[in-house]
């Protein structure tokens, strides 16, 4: 062999590629598009960010048709983020520096919005984290520039509160995914669950390795240690594994059930004819509300998709409209002054207006609370009660305690 | 006794293989610079016996010495170490690098140098990896890759590297195998021309009976796993007992496979 | 705690472990014969258990539910088991002379596909599909209720066994498939139409994967995350059983199910005073199985030792660069050494470029290993992944300076690849992969539990280097400085003795002993070696990128190494460095087609291994080659 053909080839190559790649960034003007760099796990988690997407560019679209902001048009440029922080981290950059975005938005998995948090941190980039659930983002690792919309696990379970009190259940059994999420999610709910019931007895705890539960030997397990309620987290194909072995095998009979996002219409409508009814679960009946900001939505959304939407559609929405606000509120895309601005922003969406909290920069947005039922062979909340996000969330003086890191 | 100690003393072996007794009980012992035949039919135990003496196999029973010190069970490695070299059945040469540096590499190891992080190889000992290519016979194939060589290229090039770093005994198991009835003659002779220069004690097999009794000082004969001659080539040649079961009945071909 | 219910709890480990069987098995039977490490086993069966959602309602209507059930399952095997011989016939049977691995690439850039087509065919929701007629209720047993669903699963693991058995040892066809298992070249030998056997024994082991996702309809969803998550565990009951052993790969399918069962019915235990959460172990069970198997027994439970297979033409000898080679690398070096200057024109360049030249650390360590040592990793990434950890633990916990805390990290990496190393380097071929495998799993999993050291599944952030390593300019060419060191550093082993050492243990593990080359040490070193530079990778990464998450330590990002050193070329020094470029470049490139980014990565590697069954650096020799005996003429 030549090794130098090889070299020459290499370089030939590297060449190519620096003039292929970068496409050098054109400087912002003034009647220049408001640039919208939007990075999620569109691959690893399509379930939820196919309507995230679509719910996305509907509001881009409504906006822009209506003149834009400000008279700019906005430019979504979305990215995959490879599901991981080390390739979000890579695509955030590649939105700030080549593709020129005035505004990072997006991600979907906690640890991935944690990493961009802290990129957008670093960068002094603004970014708007649409579905990161985890309660490090605005609380013990928040920063100056992030800002979260979706309502956090402690803020879903907090929801679901009122419910598991109310049953004044003794002994009480989790179910939860093996990471973070579900971990906190379980700890806050213990947390809470003590504090307003001292007697409480936790009987089993069960962490399943996510999208891998062993359905039948968890449902056993916890049948066996006769919990007369039991907190679920799983979702997904977990979900949907567990419902049918815990059914067949009458583990759950009698014994009362509260579960984080089971009502999402994403997690909820595989499981057909076998919602478990009963369960009493934070999600979107989004063929139960009546709302006129929803039912304007609702006829929106059918129209340009012929489908009904989902939770992410909701989320997708709000986000591009949340981002409007702020810049229209900020009169442009500088950084420091959309933190200003958003810091405070009240915002219109689908489920009512809701604020971004200046104090931990958590949006106020809510969730539905209600009971699983079947309807025409398809699981339903029924009852379903919309939950202010700010009803649930600590105050601020107590979220400044909690935010070490910000400023 | 005036005697130095023998170079390899191998005293009552044995090995069996599930229930097949591939040695029982095998003594016999090499001075230095002695050639020695080790010979008998196929499956007799001979591949087997190679194998513990240079440490691959462990015995069931039995002791091996290597000038004197009790080597059994010791890893090939360490045995390779007291200076013994080995050539196999079936060549075993790194076909990956040329001949070259197939012979330096042994020059390496038998000099301890594996562990060097830094100097180029191909650097250390070439002058000593050429000689003994060209000794062998090799010299001009010394760039070629060893994966390019014809197969009784590779037998001369697994002796080159059994040699590297001067040992003290020769291990052959069936140097001459594969190759034509002409090239076999030449490389028992190439073999005697070497390790009688270096003073060398050689064990080795070998099918062909003329090449066996034209060479060799001595011949040790073993059946089934038994050793059952052991004496100087002639004495062996005559030998009732040998005659019958490996020269009479059954009577290997010429071209015996492993 | 009752023995009652740790009972019934082993009859559940007993359905589950029929599944788990059904995948391991039909991955056993090719890999035996074709010595195909199938990465699209998994994939496989999740289109079985696809295509019978999706049939068994069409059929059902028809025929009833019953026979729209059934059929449905004949239906999606009989799907698999055709789609498998398609595979062999069209795409494998291409790359047989290639160097071994290089079937594995293709099979994974198969697995991309197969996801984003089943993604497109059936779209992003979970589909669950009917239960079982007949057999959707429960039957009574230690006063518990047990699917009835799942007593007929815990039957047909041993009936299929049991048939499996028999067909390998009554039939002609079983025959020539043990001994095509024991002895190819033989096979190939006694005349017998070697690429028919190839096509069925792939279907055979496509089609039993496919039954074993069609028979979870009535347990689980279809959902794009299966082929992933299963093909994991069927190496594992694999290699755990004893490549080739069906009987092992039951064997060690009930053991891996049952010790996840025991885990799970244990729940929380307290163990001298400390309470402990059991049923977080069955994130790991089954590689703390196989870890824990693989040290006592290096060929598994009933493997034996497998017939080397040195197919294809061996490795050319290696040459150092010539005079143009130097000045091309040296331009090379100099153009990378320039990207800060290119960034101010060109802002993403260094971004890319960083992120090419970690990459290209991490793909050359893996060589070293895999290339001369000749011993494909399969779970580099753990040491990858620990000096990232060490070191963003050091920056950000202890507060160290950014070279300590770097030094930190490639310690921790170090001291990691020693301990494994020690083990791994024992075990030969697909067993030692496994091990490796096993190691990073159980690293991942403790970095992913381990919530107050290393973030657990959110990972740690705010990993940013002090001056003068704070800026873009100052951290690149820091990290170039630091890749092109451990590069040299790496060819300039490969040359030395000690080199020379570890590829003649690769060749010929006799010879090498037989010289007196201790090769047990050499490529313990050399494994040590790779993951100590594989661990600066890592501490680079962690710096670029501000935070790690356990997702460093993954399968992905060792399958990403693999496939980068493959791309490039497994034979040539440059191979890794090409490899990692392309890969880094072809990703950033695709993946922002974000819809079907996956195939695409599938479909252009795809290209590459048929167009390049050396990898890009043995297609450029080749051409090379060419052009010279074209020119002598
Ligand atoms: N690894 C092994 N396993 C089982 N039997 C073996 C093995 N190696 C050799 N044998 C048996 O031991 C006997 C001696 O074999 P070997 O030493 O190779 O004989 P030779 O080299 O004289 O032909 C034969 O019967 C052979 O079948
Ligand atoms: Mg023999």
């Amino acid at each position: 062999m030549r090794p130098s053909n090889v070299l020459r080839r290499a370089l030939l190559g590297a060449a190519l590629t620096t003039s292929l790649l970068a496409i050098p960034a054109l400087p912002a003007r003034a009647a220049e598009p408001i640039r919208i760099g939007e990075l999620n796990s569109y691959k690893a988690q399509p379930a939820f960010l196919d309507p995230y997407r679509k719910g996305m560019q509907l509001a881009v679209k409504q906006i822009n048709e209506a003149g834009g902001v400000d008279g700019r048009p906005l430019e979504l440029i979305s990215r995959d983020d490879g599901g991981n922080p080390g390739d979000a981290i890579r695509v955030a950059e590649e939105l700030v520096t080549r593709e020129g975005a005035d505004i990072i938005a997006g991600t979907f998995l906690s640890h991935v919005g944690l990493a961009v948090a802290d990129f957008a941190k670093r960068r002094k980039v603004f970014f708007l984290a649409a579905e990161p659930l985890t309660d490090k983002l605005t609380w013990a690792d928040g920063n100056r520039y992030t800002f979260r919309l979706r309502p956090s696990t402690y803020m879903q379970v907090a929801m679901l509160m009122p419910a598991a009190i109310g049953v004044k259940r003794k002994r009480w059994a989790i179910v939860y995914p093996n990471y973070e999420y579900g971990q906190s999610a379980a700890e806050t709910f213990k947390t809470l669950l003590r504090a307003a019931q001292p007697d409480v007895e936790f009987v089993a705890e069960q962490a399943t390795p996510l999208g891998k539960v062993d359905a039948g030997p968890v449902a056993q397990a916890l049948a066996d240690a006769k919990p007369d309620a039991v907190f679920n987290v799983l979702f997904g194909p977990d979900l949907a594994k567990f419902v049918r072995e815990a059914n067949t095998r009458g583990a759950l009979e009698g014994t009362f059930v509260v579960s984080l996002l089971s009502g999402e219409p994403e997690y909820l409508d595989p499981l057909k004819d076998e919602a478990p009814v009963g369960w009493v679960v934070t999600g979107y009946p989004w063929y139960s509300i009546t709302t006129p900001e929803h039912q304007a939505f609702l006829t929106a959304y059918v129209d340009a998709y012929g489908e009904p939407p989902r939770l992410g559609s909701i989320v997708g929405y709000t986000t591009i409209r949340s981002i409007a606000a702020g810049v229209a509120k900020a009169g442009g895309t500088d950084t420091e002054k959309l933190v200003d601005a958003f810091a405070g922003l009240e915002v219109d969406g689908p489920f009512g207006p809701f604020t971004y909290r200046a104090s931990d920069h958590q949006a106020t947005i809510g969730a539905f609370v209600g009971t699983l039922a079947l309807r025409d062979g398809q699981g339903v909340m029924v009852a379903p009660v919309y939950v202010d996000g700010a009803s649930v969330l600590p105050s601020d003086a107590e979220v400044r305690k909690l935010r070490p890191a910000a400023d | 006794m005036s005697a130095p100690s023998p170079v390899l003393a191998v005293r009552g072996i044995a090995k069996s293989y599930g229930g097949v007794r591939a040695l029982d009980g095998v003594s016999f012992e090499i001075a230095a610079g002695e050639l020695l035949a080790l010979i008998g039919p196929n499956g007799a135990g001979k591949s087997t016996c190679f194998n513990i003496v240079n440490g691959q196999l462990r015995p069931d029973a039995g002791t091996v010495h290597i000038l004197g010190r009790d080597v059994t069970g010791l890893p090939p490695r360490r045995i390779a170490g007291l200076g013994v070299g080995r050539t196999f059945q079936v060549a075993a040469v790194f076909p990956s690098m040329t001949a070259l540096e197939n012979v330096q590499m042994a020059l390496i190891a038998a000099r301890r140098g594996v562990f060097g992080f830094w100097h180029p190889a191909r650097r250390i000992a070439r002058e000593e990896a050429l000689a003994l290519l060209e000794q062998t016979g090799m010299g001009a194939q010394a760039e070629r890759p060893a994966a390019a060589l014809a197969y009784g290229d590779v037998k001369r090039l697994e002796l080159a590297m059994a040699l590297a770093g001067e040992p003290k005994l020769l291990l052959m198991d069936e140097p001459t195998a594969g190759m034509a009835a002409g090239e076999r003659r030449e490389m028992i002779a190439l073999v005697r021309r070497l390790t009688r220069a270096r003073g060398l004690a050689v064990l080795f097999t070998e099918h062909s009976m003329d090449v066996v009794f034209g060479h060799a000082d001595r011949a040790i004969v073993l059946a089934r796993g038994r050793l059952i001659a052991d004496g100087p080539v002639d004495a062996v040649r005559r030998d009732p007992l040998v005659r019958e079961v490996y020269l009479g009945g059954t009577r290997p071909g010429r071209e015996a496979r492993p | 705690m009752s023995l009652d219910s740790l009972l019934f709890q082993a009859v559940n480990g007993l359905a589950s472990a029929s599944g788990l069987f059904l995948v391991a098995a039909g991955l056993s039977v090719i890999f035996g014969v074709t010595r195909i490490v199938n990465m699209a086993h998994g994939s496989f069966y999740m289109l079985g258990l696809y295509i019978a959602v999706t049939l068994a309602p069409l059929l059902g209507e028809h025929l009833g539910g019953a026979a729209g059930f059934w059929g449905g399952i004949a239906g999606a095997t009989l799907a698999v088991a055709l789609l498998g011989a398609a595979v062999e016939r069209v795409l494998l049977r291409r790359l047989y002379n290639a160097p071994e691995l290089y079937q594995l690439l293709a099979t994974f850039a198969l697995l991309l596909i197969i996801n984003d087509a089943a993604l497109f065919l059936w779209g992003p929701e979970d589909i669950l599909g009917p239960r079982a007629p007949g057999l959707s209720g429960s039957v009574e047993l230690l006063g518990r209720r047990l699917p009835q669903y799942d007593v007929f699963l815990a039957l047909i693991g041993p009936v299929v066994l049991v048939g499996l058995h028999l067909l390998l040892t009554r039939t002609r066809f079983g025959r020539l498939i043990r001994a095509a298992t024991q002895d190819r070249e033989m096979v190939a030998a006694l005349g017998i139409n070697e690429a028919l056997l190839f096509t069925a024994v792939f279907a055979l082991g496509a089609g039993i994967a496919g039954f074993g996702g069609a028979l979870q309809m009535a347990r689980e969803p279809a959902s794009l995350s299966l082929d992933l998550s299963v093909l994991g565990e069927a190496f594992v009951v694999v290699v755990v059983g004893g490549m080739g052993s069906i009987k092992g790969a039951y064997l060690a399918a009930v053991l891996v199910a049952e010790v996840k069962a025991l885990c799970t019915a244990l729940g929380v235990i307290e163990i001298a005073g400390y309470t402990f959460n059991m049923s977080w172990l069955t994130l790991v069970a089954e590689f703390l199985v196989m870890a824990v198997v693989l040290v006592l027994r290096p060929h598994g439970l009933f493997g034996r030792a497998l017939a080397a297979t040195k197919a294809g033409e061996a490795e050319p000898p290696l040459l150092p660069l010539d005079r143009r080679g130097r000045a091309l690398v040296l331009a090379a070096i100099l153009l990378f050494a320039a990207m800060p200057l290119i960034g101010m024109f060109f802002r993403y360049a260094p971004v890319l470029a960083l992120d090419m030249v970690i990459a290209a650390l991490f793909a050359a360590s893996l060589h070293f290993v895999m290339g001369p040592g000749g011993m494909a990793s399969f779970g580099h990434a753990a040491y990858f992944g620990l000096g990232a950890y060490g070191t963003a633990f050091a920056a950000t916990q202890l507060g160290l300076s950014t070279p300590l805390a770097f030094a930190t990290g490639i310690g921790t990496a170090a001291a990691g690849a020693a301990l494994f190393g020690w083990f791994c380097v024992r075990l030969e071929g697909v067993y030692f992969t496994m091990l490796t495998l096993a190691f990073a799993q159980i690293v991942w999993s403790i970095v992913y539990q381990w919530e107050d050291v290393t973030g657990g599944s959110n990972g740690l952030f705010g990993v940013w280097p002090d001056w003068p390593f704070d800026s873009r300019a100052g951290l690149y060419l820091a990290a170039l400085a630091v890749a092109l060191g451990g590069l040299a550093l790496l060819r300039r082993i490969v040359f030395a003795p000690f080199g020379l050492a570890l590829r003649a243990g690769r060749d010929s593990r006799l010879r090498a002993e037989a010289s007196g080359i201790p090769v047990a040490r050499v490529r313990w070193l050399s494994f040590a070696l790779a993951g100590t530079l594989c661990g600066a990778a890592g501490g680079l990464f962690a710096f670029a990128k501000g935070s790690i998450s356990p997702e460093a330590i993954s399968v992905g990002r060792s399958i990403d190494g693999l496939v980068m050193v493959l791309l490039g070329g497994v034979q040539s020094l440059m191979g890794p460095l090409l490899g990692a470029g392309a890969f880094t470049l072809l990703q950033d490139t695709v993946m922002r087609e974000t819809d079907y980014w996956r195939a695409l990565l599938g479909l252009v590697i795809l290209v590459l291994v048929l167009l390049f069954p050396f990898g890009i650096a043995g297609g450029l020799r080749r051409v090379a080659r060419l052009r010279r005996a074209g020119g002598a003429r």
